[in-house]
């Protein structure tokens, strides 16, 4: 896959999705308490898994 | 996109990022302790912890409250009443006049037996007001604020144009592609992950700090519009020599919102309430409306309703945007979160300027080459 051209789909649509995940964390906690506080949590909590994946695969 | 819009993008990431990146380093680093300034000005001793009565001891009268805290400093005003979030506690804000918007002591006192719990220069500890002095406004106040927000400004642009530098950068590679070869790409790759995982929250954090630097405007302009138009009648009028009783004044408030609660109370004279009025300040108890003031204007003569509007939209948008600034509208996990988003902040901002340092040490015959081709093109086929 290394030398083949990724569409702007193929390239943004990973990190839109992340984008939507966070939105969606930033609201609940402000929207609601108790469940959506905890969705907050998880939501949030994704991108730093994210960054932590990637990077452990790296070494 | 041709090759030279991408370049006009590249040069507009790198001078914006160029610009904010110190100011931004110092505001992640100062933001992070913010973020727990609760739990530090309680093991600071800084929050005053309420006398151990029994739960059920009624509050004291709010006029007994401001007696005490006349009587231990009478030479001040007391501007504002503030009931604390958590403690039966109430804290009064003092001021050299009552006109003034200057703050020289807050004093905290129990709302059931009114001992005076504690007296500082304002009800954080001296740690964290040094810590937020500098974050807000390096100490400069309104023009350190102003300044700040056009950080701010630069950030924002730095982030989408760096959202726009990202897809021609990543057309041969996969999401999350951090090659380990030369520290250089490495940093590279983790420049480019770690930011495009965190554009969104960057964005709102940054979108919302933009905001919270014209609080002191949106405040000024609010009392001269709204807070003017609600106590017009009353202007031509000679203020009350013997104001009415503050406890019957948030009486009359609470009852014409029920299921409200008191944010704040601020005494007539003062820029919050105009001379005739006690402007009492309520808060809802959701999530959401909890973040938001609705203003009560009472009567100052004889504590009767005089007046009441829902917030205009821009002051709602500065209200809203505080939580989303602070993270402290979760719990403590979603503020450890916050916290650690901040950290790999501070790893996109870190090597973005690794990455423009190493590109200034390369020799003059390599950097005018990589900057004719652009550094993707360099970095793809090296």
């Amino acid at each position: 896959m290394v030398n083949t051209r990724r569409s702007p789909a193929q390239i943004f649509g990973f990190p839109a999705i992340i984008a939507l995940v966070i939105a969606f964390g930033l609201m609940s906690a402000l929207l609601g308490d108790g469940v959506w506080d905890t969705a907050s949590w998880i939501a949030l909590a994704l991108p730093l898994v994210i960054v932590a994946f990637y990077c452990k695969r790296a070494r | 996109m041709t090759p030279r819009t991408v370049r006009v993008w590249k040069e507009v990431h790198k001078w914006t990022s160029l610009v904010c990146t110190l100011f931004l380093l110092m505001l992640c680093v100062t933001g992070l302790p913010l973020i727990f300034h609760e739990e530090i000005d309680r093991a600071l001793g800084a929050s005053a912890a309420p006398d151990s009565v029994a739960a059920d001891a009624p509050m004291i009268s709010l006029d007994r409250i401001m007696e005490i805290g006349h009587a231990e400093r009478p030479n001040e005003a007391i501007t504002f009443a503030v009931p604390d979030d958590d403690d039966p506690v109430w804290h009064l804000f003092f001021a050299p006049a009552v006109n003034s918007p200057k703050v020289t002591a807050a004093v905290s006192i129990d709302g059931r037996t009114g001992h005076i719990l504690r007296v500082g220069d304002s009800t954080r500890s001296p740690f964290t007001k040094f810590v937020k002095d500098l974050h807000t406004d390096l100490f400069l106040d309104e023009k350190g604020m102003l300044f700040l927000g056009a950080i701010g400004l630069c950030f924002v642009v730095a982030i989408i144009s760096g959202i726009v530098v990202y897809g021609p950068f990543m057309r041969r590679l996969d999401f999350g592609t951090v090659r380990p070869r030369t520290r250089r790409l490495y940093w590279l790759d983790m420049h480019n992950l770690t930011g495009m995982v965190l554009v969104a929250w960057m964005l709102v954090v940054g979108v919302t700090g933009i905001i919270n630097t014209l609080s002191q405007q949106i405040g000024r302009h609010w009392q001269r519009t709204e807070l003017v138009d609600m106590i017009a009648p009353w202007r031509n009028m000679p203020p009350p020599t013997q104001p009415a009783s503050v406890q019957k004044a948030m009486e009359t408030a609470l009852a014409f919102a029920p299921g409200m609660k008191v944010s704040s109370i601020a005494m007539p004279g003062s820029p919050f309430a105009g001379g005739h009025h006690y402007g009492v300040y309520l808060h809802g108890d959701t999530p959401l409306t909890s973040k938001l003031l609705m203003p009560v204007m009472i009567n100052a003569a004889d504590g009767t309703f005089s007046e009441s509007r829902q917030l205009p939209w821009y002051a709602k948008a500065l209200f809203i945007s505080k939580p989303l600034h602070f993270g402290d509208y979760g719990g403590l996990p979603l503020k450890i979160i916050w916290a650690l988003l901040d950290l790999v902040t501070l790893v996109v901002l870190g090597s973005g300027l690794y990455l423009w340092a190493a590109r200034l040490r390369t020799s003059p015959a390599r950097r005018t080459d990589a900057v004719a081709h652009g550094l993707t093109q360099v970095q793809e086929h090296p």
